[in-house]
């Protein structure tokens, strides 16, 4: 059942450019993005029990990673694209052995530190990464020869990157090595008593939501083709965090559901309503009110009850 | 002489400023069963907590089968084969009840009494009709089953287990009970920590009785069972006036 209704859903966004404008399937794209991003905070903060706030240093910094890349170095952009992965990967190696001296708030502060110096490096290191002005013209790759220049094509490039991280994403958290990561969430304690090393389970994930966040980075600079500090910023971060929270934390699929609901209010209310901000806000004071597990499991726990109230 | 596996010598243990254990030495002969009694806050638990690394004892040494294992980190003294069943079960709530039991496996041999899935679903049937189950929604009695399942997916060579029986009702009890001396039957060496003396001492080979983190008592079982003495003083539950 659970398939079926998995494989419906696929081919529903497989064949969705085929009926819709570009604005729709421009939107579509952006929320497989976010929904990638969330989908590696998720592993931290869902699985892993690790609320970061820096997320989007990640994205970010394969982003900027990507444009100095091509448009300083020369380089082709699948190089750029491997070589951005790699560095950022290397980073989130290095800023887990710092962030993870903490757990909890201390965790918490230490990402967002971390993120924010990254933040002001963008601003503030002109030289490089162009300040204020972000970097523009940079383009998008061209997979087999195909040309990606079309919202549907580049949507069709985006659905095929999301299958593979949902589906990597989900056998990572199924595995042995993804019970022991919701094992140190439930009881780290218990965990080092049972001959595991905490901290190395942790930095592992962290290593590995890095990489996520940096093909989510990659997606995005292809998307827009331009790149400016906000995306390193407190915001990108926290949405990617709300998105988790909304959706449902320690799930598969809640980080796509609220992922979408951020991108629609984001773009689609923000077109009819000004203070689309404040209705964004009414929105999540909604969901933590009703469903304060998230949209997915609470969903899940109203529809089951419904069912066992029948039966 | 049985071999040593286990021997604690002269350790203090301290949380913060507060000493909890003063000069403990302990020591349980392979294959036996070594009862750890005494009341609440006598240093029973503080004392499984530092053989298991949770709690770093500041003096004494302590060794496995000849082998010094006090200073180690927790996770390096539980692959060095010491399994522990936590005081309150501790399970994983949100692990499935096969996840629970998989995360610990180690040690694993071929010797058919190496202990796998299928040995503890052996051991515990209700543990494998209900692998799929979160174990958080196990009851009591059953969440006590998948700890001391999870200690044995571990192969340890010396189990410790930390009052198995609290909280739990009597029939329950009594099938912890028979666990134990199954264990002990094949062999397991075991420190048993026990609020439950009668339990306790009709497992144990050997008794170690703890009073405000001092040793006030160690010989063989049988000197205690009877002596009503020894067990108003320390234990004091029983023959109270």
């Amino acid at each position: 059942m659970k398939q079926i209704s998995g494989a419906i859903f696929l081919a529903l966004l497989c064949v969705f450019p085929l009926f819709a404008g570009d604005f729709y399937i421009n939107l579509a794209s952006q929320i497989l993005i976010a929904a990638i991003f969330a989908m590696s905070l998720n592993l931290l903060v869902g699985y892993g029990g690790l609320t970061s706030l820096g997320h989007a240093s990640f994205l970010g910094f394969a982003a900027y990673a990507s444009a100095w890349f091509t448009t300083q170095m020369g380089l082709g952009v699948g190089t750029a694209a491997v070589a951005s992965i790699v560095a950022t990967m290397v980073m989130a190696g290095l800023f887990g052995m710092i962030a993870l001296r903490a757990t909890g708030l201390g965790f918490l502060m230490i990402t967002l530190a971390l993120s924010q110096v990254l933040w002001g490096l963008a601003y503030r290191w002109v030289a490089v990464t162009n300040g204020d002005n972000g970097m523009s013209g940079l383009a998008r790759p061209a997979p087999f020869g195909i040309s990606l220049d079309s919202g549907a094509n580049y949507y069709w490039f985006t659905l095929v990157v999301f299958v593979v991280a949902y589906w990597l994403m989900a056998i990572f958290v199924s595995s042995a090595f993804g019970s022991a990561l919701r094992g140190t969430r439930d009881q780290a304690r218990r965990m080092s008593a049972l001959g595991h090393e905490v901290w190395m389970i942790r930095w592992i994930t962290f290593i590995y939501a890095g990489f996520w966040g940096a093909v989510s980075g990659l997606l995005y600079v292809y998307y827009t083709k331009y790149i400016h500090p906000s995306s390193l910023s407190i915001t990108a971060s926290a949405e990617g965090l709300l998105s988790v929270i909304a959706g449902g934390s320690g799930t598969l699929g809640g980080p796509l559901v609220g992922s979408a609901l951020l991108i629609i209010l984001k773009n689609y209310a923000s077109a009819y309503v000004e203070r689309w901000n404040m209705l964004l806000g009414f929105v999540f004071l909604f969901i933590v009110l009703v469903l304060p597990e998230g949209i997915v499991p609470g969903l899940k726990r109203i529809f089951s009850r419904r069912q066992g109230g029948q039966s | 002489m049985a071999t040593e596996a286990l021997k604690i010598e002269h350790i203090d243990a301290f949380y913060g400023d507060s000493h909890v254990l003063h000069g403990v030495s302990l020591s349980l002969k392979e294959g036996q069963v070594l009862a750890l009694l005494g009341r609440n806050g006598a240093g029973k638990t503080t004392c499984i907590s530092s053989i298991i690394g949770l709690v770093a004892p500041r003096n004494g040494t302590i060794s496995l089968f000849g082998e010094t294992i006090s200073g180690l980190p927790p996770e390096t003294i539980s692959r060095t084969g010491v399994g522990l069943v936590p005081q309150g079960r501790r399970i994983f709530p949100s692990l499935t009840v096969k996840e629970n039991l998989v995360i610990a496996r180690q040690r694993e041999s071929d010797d058919p009494k190496s202990w796998n899935l299928q040995r503890i679903f052996g051991l515990f049937p209700r543990l494998e009709e209900r692998q799929q189950q979160l174990a958080g929604s196990l009851s009591g009695g059953e969440q006590q089953m998948l700890a001391l399942g999870r200690a044995l997916m571990g192969n340890p060579r010396v189990l410790l287990l930390d009052e198995p029986s609290e909280g739990l009702a009597p029939l329950i009890v009594a099938e912890v009970g028979r666990t134990i001396a199954l264990l002990k039957q094949e062999g397991q060496s075991i420190i048993l920590v026990e609020q439950n003396s009668n339990l306790a001492l009709s497992l144990a080979d050997d008794v170690m009785i703890l009073n405000t983190g001092r040793v006030v008592f160690s010989g063989p079982a049988s000197e205690v069972i009877g002596n009503d003495a020894l067990i108003t003083q320390h234990l004091g539950i029983f023959h109270g006036h």
